[in-house]
């Protein structure tokens, strides 16, 4: 904990020499940046923004990472899945975000559900290869044990193989938080009338650099709280039967 | 007790079970084998190790389908099986490993069977806190638990040392006693078979046969030491010629 606001102390020193060698309009100091939030928050755009934001990151990463379970789950268990879906995967793997969302404004036209699903199809192939290589490396020991005793396919889901996933799926979740989070931004920055990414667009056009850290900061501090306060507490349920050095 | 009927019968009658060997060609693991087993009655196979008794476990338990031949289970075909390892769900705790794999079980049945093995201050232990010894015991809880029309156990006692071998034997022939179920041991200790088997079946290297049947007499409890010595020697040389 000393280690981490040390670093955290360090980091905050860096900003305040950056700010001073390279001048307020290129680099506001954290004081600065700290009042615009403030004054952001007051005004009631904060909320609006990062409401907004933060919806279409749950609803893009929901569905891709469902989808890119049950894909990658089908994936490692079943050859002919495998073959079938790997060129799929390779194409989509290799698209870069941006064709796949401005194909999806062009196709879609500029709307919430195009959005949402743009950034969900660039999640959805890493999901999905993460997944994979958790179904690949199952137990087959455990599979026949569950066989013999008929276990029906409830049991076996939950009971046999969503655990031994649990570290994959946990992976996938960490790295796709923070890629649909950023993918999410540039979608709002390209057609969406809301939002931290449309807010940092204004900006941009502005050359607002104080509202841009401001945006940015707000928005880490969420997710900052999502990981701590969601996802480490399920990671610990998770791995509870983990002996551990008392 | 239901009465001993044909379809209370396991019957197994193999023709071959060869596999594709990594290395190319293909392993002839089982000949020409067939036997029975009467409801209630507990058979071991004996043979060296490498002559495809697991392969046969696997067939008998509907785990492996590519081969030449039928089984037939007993009626209802419940099957409880014990694995050379304990094969538990490391996420689950013990109580649970067993009431996943028995969902039908009663919690007195329960309790009954944790106390017989020893296994009540251990209930709510996750499978990587517990001895290998705990960890087999709670395999042969879940075996009984589902209160099988077949029991298979495939080494069930390997690495352990004598004396708790010993003792888990015991405690498994008092379960088998106070519920009788159809049962196949595998095994390669002697000991162990004469100690819980009606009936032992020699199998030769592989390609597996039987090779000889040798009858144990009953009841189990009742043979003295020198008797259980005299029978041991008789095997040993039925073995021997089987295998010379």
């Amino acid at each position: 904990m000393g280690a981490r606001l040390i670093s955290l102390a360090l980091l905050i020193a860096a900003w305040y020499a950056g700010s001073s060698l390279a001048g307020e309009r290129l680099l506001p100091d954290p004081q600065a940046v700290a009042l615009a939030i403030v004054d952001e928050a007051r005004s009631g755009a904060l909320a609006v923004n990062l409401g907004a934001t933060l919806a279409r990151v749950a609803v893009a990463f929901v569905i891709a990472m469902a989808l890119g379970s049950m894909i990658g789950l089908a994936m490692g268990r079943s050859r002919i899945a495998d073959r079938l879906g790997d060129p799929w995967l390779i194409v989509l793997l290799n698209l870069p975000a941006l064709v796949i969302i401005v194909l999806a404004y062009v196709w879609a036209g500029l709307t919430e559900t195009a959005a949402i699903a743009a950034v969900a199809l660039n999640k959805l192939p890493i999901a999905t290869v993460t997944v994979r290589e958790g179904a690949r490396s199952l137990d087959r020991a455990l599979d026949d044990m569950a066989q013999v005793f008929r276990m029906g396919p409830w049991t076996r889901m939950r009971h046999v193989i969503l655990p031994q996933l649990a570290p994959y799926l946990a992976a996938a979740a960490r790295s796709g938080l923070s890629l649909v989070w950023k993918i999410v931004l540039i979608v709002e920055l390209l057609g969406r009338p809301n939002g931290v990414g449309f807010e940092i667009g204004v900006a941009f056009q502005l050359f607002d650099v104080t509202r841009i850290l401001a945006y940015a900061l707000a928005f880490i501090t969420v997710m900052l709280a999502i990981e701590t306060f969601v996802v480490q507490p399920l990671e610990r349920h998770a791995a509870r039967w983990r002996p551990r050095p008392a | 007790m239901p009465p001993a009927g044909a379809r209370d019968r396991l019957d197994v009658a193999i023709r071959q079970k060869r596999f594709f060997a990594a290395s190319g060609g293909n392993l002839h693991v089982l000949g020409e084998l067939a036997f029975s087993l009467a409801a209630g009655e507990v058979a071991a196979l004996v043979g060296p190790s490498g002559c495809g008794k697991t392969t046969l476990l696997r067939i008998i338990a509907g785990l492996d389908r590519d081969y030449d031949g039928s089984v037939a289970l007993p009626a209802h075909g419940t099957l409880g099986m014990v694995f050379q390892e304990p094969r538990l769900l490391p996420w689950r705790t013990v109580e649970q490993n067993v009431r996943l794999a028995a969902p039908a079980a009663t919690d007195a049945s329960l309790d009954a069977l944790f106390e017989t093995l020893g296994l009540a201050a251990h209930r709510n232990h996750f499978p990587g806190e517990l001895s290998l010894g705990l960890a087999r015991r709670v395999a042969l809880a879940r075996a009984f638990a589902v209160e099988p029309d077949l029991l298979l156990l495939d080494e069930p006692f390997v690495s352990l040392d004598d004396a708790l071998a010993l003792r888990l034997r015991e405690e498994l022939a008092e379960l088998v006693n106070r519920r009788p179920v159809t049962t196949l041991l595998v095994t390669h200790d002697v000991e162990e078979a004469i100690a819980l088997a009606d009936r032992i079946l020699l199998l030769s290297p592989s390609p597996a046969r039987v090779l000889a049947e040798v009858p144990v007499a009953r009841p189990r409890a009742a043979h003295t030491a020198d008797e259980l010595a005299g029978m041991r020697e008789d095997i040993a040389r039925r073995i021997n010629r089987a295998y010379l």
